[in-house]
């Protein structure tokens, strides 16, 4: 079993990206050879309210068993627990917040406002890095990557708090790891999609120093080739257990861990 | 299958980085896996080390190289080298050249160290003319202006060098290695010797497909950089797209062309 909890479907803002649709993605996946996938709404990341991008994931799901909706909640609009306690009861895996596209404090109250909320109904909150390389951006994208201090300051906000990090490199996740209790790290679970396989070997580090059972497979797709995620692991030195645990056992086990134990 | 990866480096003993002997090796056994025949390869200097990598001293230039060439002994075939020369010290660069190509080097590789378009880099342009090997230009995509680190240089101006030297074939480096590949891929699309090297961690949905708009696979060449896993996925993707016959051109036969002949054994 292969899940991507780091799948998008919809328009990229800033450039043309091929796919997007569910038919495509599905076809990504069948190529890929990934039997499930988180989605969020790519488009709706840049909308004043991206909730309103929430149907759209929720009806792909709704359509397709191998998807699961990954809806997001802004926590600087008024009622905003209204799209929390709709992930509830639609069941999703997590919900996600991009705080620096929304004009939030990624590291103030409302975000720790939310994230204690999430952990509150025993859902995982998930956030991005960034979406592309800083390097490459649009002149006009200007929303700031999201700091290892911030994803800091969210984790220890309250201690039923769980993120899913995605988009994270190296030196990124060592700074959140060591910069957290065991406590707080075991709280949170991070991509591999953006960590450098050989012949620099940050995977392979990581999965060493910080810990095997603390990532879980993501592609970030469409906006990056899915294929690099699969790569990785193929030039990884990994028994076929552990690499299940990567690609599924992992995510499980993080799901199955609420703190909070108010599923 | 014959596999070349154009943008390869090494690591060494003289150079900054204490993990030499691991990261080397881990680009052998990665190159195993993938199915890479030939790695060809380059040195900065020392790598920051007692100068810096892109604007690396001649004496370090030497170190590099030097290194470099101990390397493709060792690996007879399955490592070939780029000579890095500094163009700031003309007749430094051109000895280094001369001797980096006579002991069997296959290639030029510059880094940052001068704008790509400057006058200086025109006696390396006619010795690789002269000598019939490629150059391969460090780029930072879209970089119009000097970053700290190294002097700016981008598709526009390695265009510039090109249409100047139209016999010399020149590898822009790693369209996936940072800054805004389709302002690269805009430039190169009427320059007939400027090839797209699609090394570089940047895997973006799209990147390859307008590679191919662009400068189609008779110009675009298979390379890693620092991220062989980046190189896999994008293989893997080019074989998705495209014919068999295509895909061979990608992966060995437009390097066969460009590089000295026999550099690559017979495919």
């Amino acid at each position: 079993m292969r899940i991507d909890v780091n799948a998008f479907l919809g328009r990229y803002a800033f450039r043309k990206v091929p796919g997007g649709s569910p038919a495509s993605l599905l076809e990504t996946m069948d190529r890929i050879g990934i039997d499930r996938a988180w989605l969020s709404n790519l488009s709706a990341i840049f909308w004043k309210d991206p909730t309103e991008g929430n149907s759209v994931v929720y009806l792909a799901a709704a359509q397709q068993p191998r998807f699961r909706p990954v809806p997001a909640v802004h926590p600087g609009l008024a009622n905003w627990k209204n799209s929390l306690d709709e992930a509830v009861k639609r069941e999703a895996p997590c919900v996600r917040a991009d705080p620096s596209f929304y004009g939030v404090d990624p590291e103030g109250g409302e975000m720790r406002t939310l994230a204690g909320a999430c952990g509150e109904v025993g859902l995982p909150l998930m956030m991005a890095v960034r979406l592309e390389d800083g390097r490459q951006r649009h002149p006009h994208d200007h929303a700031p990557e999201l700091t290892p201090a911030a994803v800091r300051a969210i984790i220890r906000a309250d201690s039923k708090v769980r993120l899913i990090v995605t988009h994270a490199d190296r030196e990124f996740i060592e700074q959140v790891h060591f910069g957290s209790t065991p406590q707080e790290a075991a709280r949170i679970l991070w991509d591999i999609c953006w960590i450098w396989g050989p012949p620099e070997d940050h995977l392979a580090l990581l999965l060493r120093t910080v810990g095997l059972e603390r990532f879980t497979f993501g592609t970030g797709m469409p906006l990056r080739l899915p294929e690099n995620s699969v790569a990785k692991l193929d030039l990884l030195e990994i028994t076929p257990a552990n690499r299940a645990l990567v690609e599924s056992g992992n995510l499980k086990a993080f799901r199955e861990s609420d703190p909070g134990a108010r599923r | 299958m014959t596999l070349v990866d154009v943008h390869a480096h090494f690591h060494y003993p003289g150079g900054s980085r204490a993990d030499w002997a691991e990261r080397n090796a881990s680009r052998l056994a990665a190159g195993e896996r993938i199915g890479i025949t030939c790695h060809v390869a380059s040195i900065l200097g020392t790598w920051g080390r007692t100068s810096p990598t892109y604007f690396p001293s001649p004496d370090d230039v030497i170190s590099g190289n030097d290194a470099m060439l101990a390397l493709t002994r060792q690996h007879p075939g399955k490592i070939r080298s780029y000579a890095c020369v500094n163009p700031n010290y003309t007749d430094h660069a051109l000895e280094e050249i001369s001797r980096g190509l006579a002991a069997g080097m296959i290639g030029i590789k510059l880094a940052a160290s001068r704008r790509a378009d400057h006058p200086l880099l025109d006696p390396i342009c006619v010795a690789a003319r002269q000598h019939g090997v490629p150059i391969l230009q460090h780029i930072w995509q879209h970089r119009r202006k000097d970053w700290p680190g190294q002097e700016a240089s981008d598709a526009v101006e390695l265009c510039t060098l090109a249409r100047r030297h139209p016999e010399v074939a020149f590898i822009l480096a790693h369209i996936g290695g940072g800054g805004d590949w389709l302002h690269s891929l805009h430039a190169v699309r009427g320059v007939p010797n400027v090839y797209v090297d699609l090394s570089g961690s940047g895997v973006d949905g799209g990147m390859v497909e307008t590679c191919l708009d662009a400068v189609g696979p008779g110009r675009m060449l298979w390379g890693a950089d620092l991220t062989l896993d980046t190189g896999l996925a994008k293989l893997r993707y080019l074989t998705y797209l495209l014919s068999h016959e295509q895909i061979e051109r990608i992966r060995w036969r437009n390097a066969a062309a460009i590089f000295p002949k026999d550099s690559f054994g017979a495919g």
